[in-house]
């Protein structure tokens, strides 16, 4: 296990990588730009439509993607862990499920901006209660369980977004099955996305060693002076709260919370104190790449992001996961 | 002032009347052995031993103390527990399943430094799994993970050691060498709590025993007064031949 030391230079190529992946999405797009006409913005020269491109169009879009990608991938990593096992992920639990019927309901109840907000964030958590209070209900509690009421909670919530969709106005639609798939084309703010993110990867670092010792199941954790039950929730509530956020922030985005701690554990080990941080920078980076491609693709028309995820994600999750045995 | 003791304990084994209370006085230098069949609440005991699982009456005293006053940080540094069943299922080497046995003496902010790494190899060293330590523990044999999870114990140094069936997957050497080691552990002043299924290692090993009847009666008491074939052959509804090999019983099952 790396000492703090240790900790440092992969997280540092990681966010060089990020910075760079957010600098070519930025200068990508319908009126390309050379890097040195993002740098003559940033330092407030540039021609007018420069300065709006970039700093009202790209620079949010590029952000709330990063956001979105570090946020599903930290919430991927902590369900992983929660239930010892890794290929769990919010998507599998039913979280961006509740937080879909959530959003879905507040829009087609003809409310916007902070309704849709909570309402996803009620889904989510709702989801989370309904899924451990069920799983735990009688006292036994395996992960298997879990995961097996998860899936058909999860299940439960598609149905009810397709009677949504079956009585929604049809002017609605195309945006709400955008929405469905994935967009980041209704993005423009991403602060609070990013600042949820870095507010929980910090609250996250002392907690590490108490997660990877949590991964090896409550009771051993337990025996290792744990106190598994109250971090259990403490991560599924932070997991919901991750993926409302995300939810709201770009619609249900599948594969980047699967794929990407995945991948990260391959290269840097289970240490959750680094695994965590590093699923914030390489989800982000992974998602903006994702959206450069969804709108430059077949421009001028755009793609759904969650499209190209999917498209990304299952083959390399197949792969990784016959490599694997 | 035992290092563990029970007053009045009944365990909650679902579904069966109370038997006999447990007044279980264990000392540091001591090595307990439980004996009993499937199903008579071995692994409950110890589970509840380790405050893992509440008793259904009675209390347990942990250095004097009640066990429930402990913050399970405490606990830990003082009462070490190697499982029967572990969940290897999420990724994780051998030496960082070991380094976890320094989790309960480690700060929050404290990464594991070169003392915790020393002690977690010698660990592995000791119960001959230092050639896996970069091995996914996953990808470990019954037995290696057995030796393992006992080397995460030894990482963690508790002054009493409860141990569910530690010799559980092992080879013929090695059982020998953790009976030894916990031995060795008792010898330096730590007590030893350990279910065993085997009645010849119990004979050998274990200066203290503890019967556990399925219907909750229980005896115990030291080894010689507790090693009576037909008070074993009532707890395991199985006769036994008896011999002594090389100065201690052995027991076979008589078909």
């Amino acid at each position: 296990m790396p000492g703090r030391r240790s900790l440092l230079p992969p997280l540092a190529v990681l966010a060089l990588l990020g910075l760079a992946a957010l600098l070519f999405s930025v200068t990508l797009g319908s009126a390309s730009l050379m890097p040195g006409d993002v740098w003559a913005v940033i330092r407030g020269e540039g021609s007018p439509l420069a300065r709006t491109l970039i700093l009202e169009l790209r620079i949010p879009r590029a952000l709330a993607a990063f956001a979105t990608g570090g946020l599903l991938a930290v919430a991927g990593a902590l369900m992983q862990v929660l239930l010892r096992n890794p290929l769990a992920d919010p998507y599998v639990l039913g979280l961006s499920g509740g937080a879909s019927v959530g959003a879905l309901a507040a829009m087609l109840a003809g409310l916007g901006g902070v309704v849709i907000t909570g309402s996803a964030f009620a889904g989510a958590f709702a989801s989370t209660l309904l899924v451990f209070g069920l799983a735990h209900g009688t006292g036994s509690w395996t992960p298997a369980r879990l995961l097996l009421t998860g899936v058909v909670v999860a299940a439960g919530w598609g149905a009810v977004i397709t009677l949504m969709l079956a009585i929604s106005p049809a002017e609605r639609l195309p945006g709400m099955l955008y929405w469905l798939m994935g967009d980041l084309s209704y993005a423009r703010t991403p602060w609070a996305a990013l600042g949820l993110l870095g507010v929980v990867c910090l609250a996250l670092l002392p907690l590490g060693r108490s997660l990877n010792v949590l991964a090896r199941g409550p009771l051993q954790a337990a025996a290792l002076g744990v106190n598994a039950r109250p971090l259990e929730w403490t991560i599924y509530l932070a997991a919901s709260g991750l993926t409302a956020m995300a939810v709201t922030t770009a619609g249900s985005i599948g594969f980047v919370g699967l794929v990407v701690p995945h991948m990260l554990r391959l290269v840097l080990g289970n240490d959750q104190r680094l695994i965590l941080p590093a699923c914030a920078l390489a989800g982000g980076t992974l998602l903006v790449l994702a959206d450069t491609l969804a709108r430059t693709m077949i421009a001028p028309e755009q793609l759904p992001v969650g499209v190209i995820t999917a498209l990304l994600g299952v083959p390399t999750f197949l792969f990784l996961l016959y490599r694997s045995r | 002032m035992s290092t563990l003791e029970t007053r009045q304990l009944i365990i909650d084994v679902p579904g069966r009347s109370d038997g006999r209370a447990l007044e279980l006085h264990v000392e540091p230098g001591q090595v307990w052995g439980v004996l009993g069949p499937n199903g008579a609440g071995k692994t409950t005991l110890l589970h509840t031993l380790a405050g893992l699982r509440a008793p259904r009456a009675g209390e347990i005293r942990l250095d004097g103390r009640l066990l429930a006053a402990f913050k399970r940080r405490q606990v830990a540094q003082r009462l070490g527990l190697v499982f029967q069943e572990r969940q290897d299922g999420f990724p994780a080497t051998v030496l960082e399943t070991a380094l976890i046995g320094r989790h309960p003496y480690l700060s929050p902010w404290r990464m594991e430094g070169g003392e915790d790494l020393r002690l977690a190899r010698a660990a592995l060293e000791r119960l001959d799994v230092a050639h896996l330590a970069d091995r996914l523990v996953s990808t470990l044999s019954g037995g290696e993970r057995q030796r393992v999870a006992i080397a995460t114990a030894l990482t963690q140094a508790p002054r009493l050691w409860l141990a569910d069936e530690p010799t559980n997957h092992l080879d013929l050497h090695h059982q020998s060498a953790v009976m030894a080691l916990l031995a060795e552990q008792a010898r330096a002043g730590r007590a030893v709590l350990m279910c065993l299924h085997d009645l010849n290692l119990a004979a050998r090993w274990c200066d203290h025993l503890l019967l556990l009847y399925p219907n909750g009666e229980a005896c115990w008491g030291p080894a010689a007064r507790m090693l009576v074939t037909p008070a074993l052959e009532r707890l395991y509804g199985q006769r036994l031949a008896t011999a002594e090999v090389d100065g201690a019983p052995v027991f076979v099952p008589v078909r």
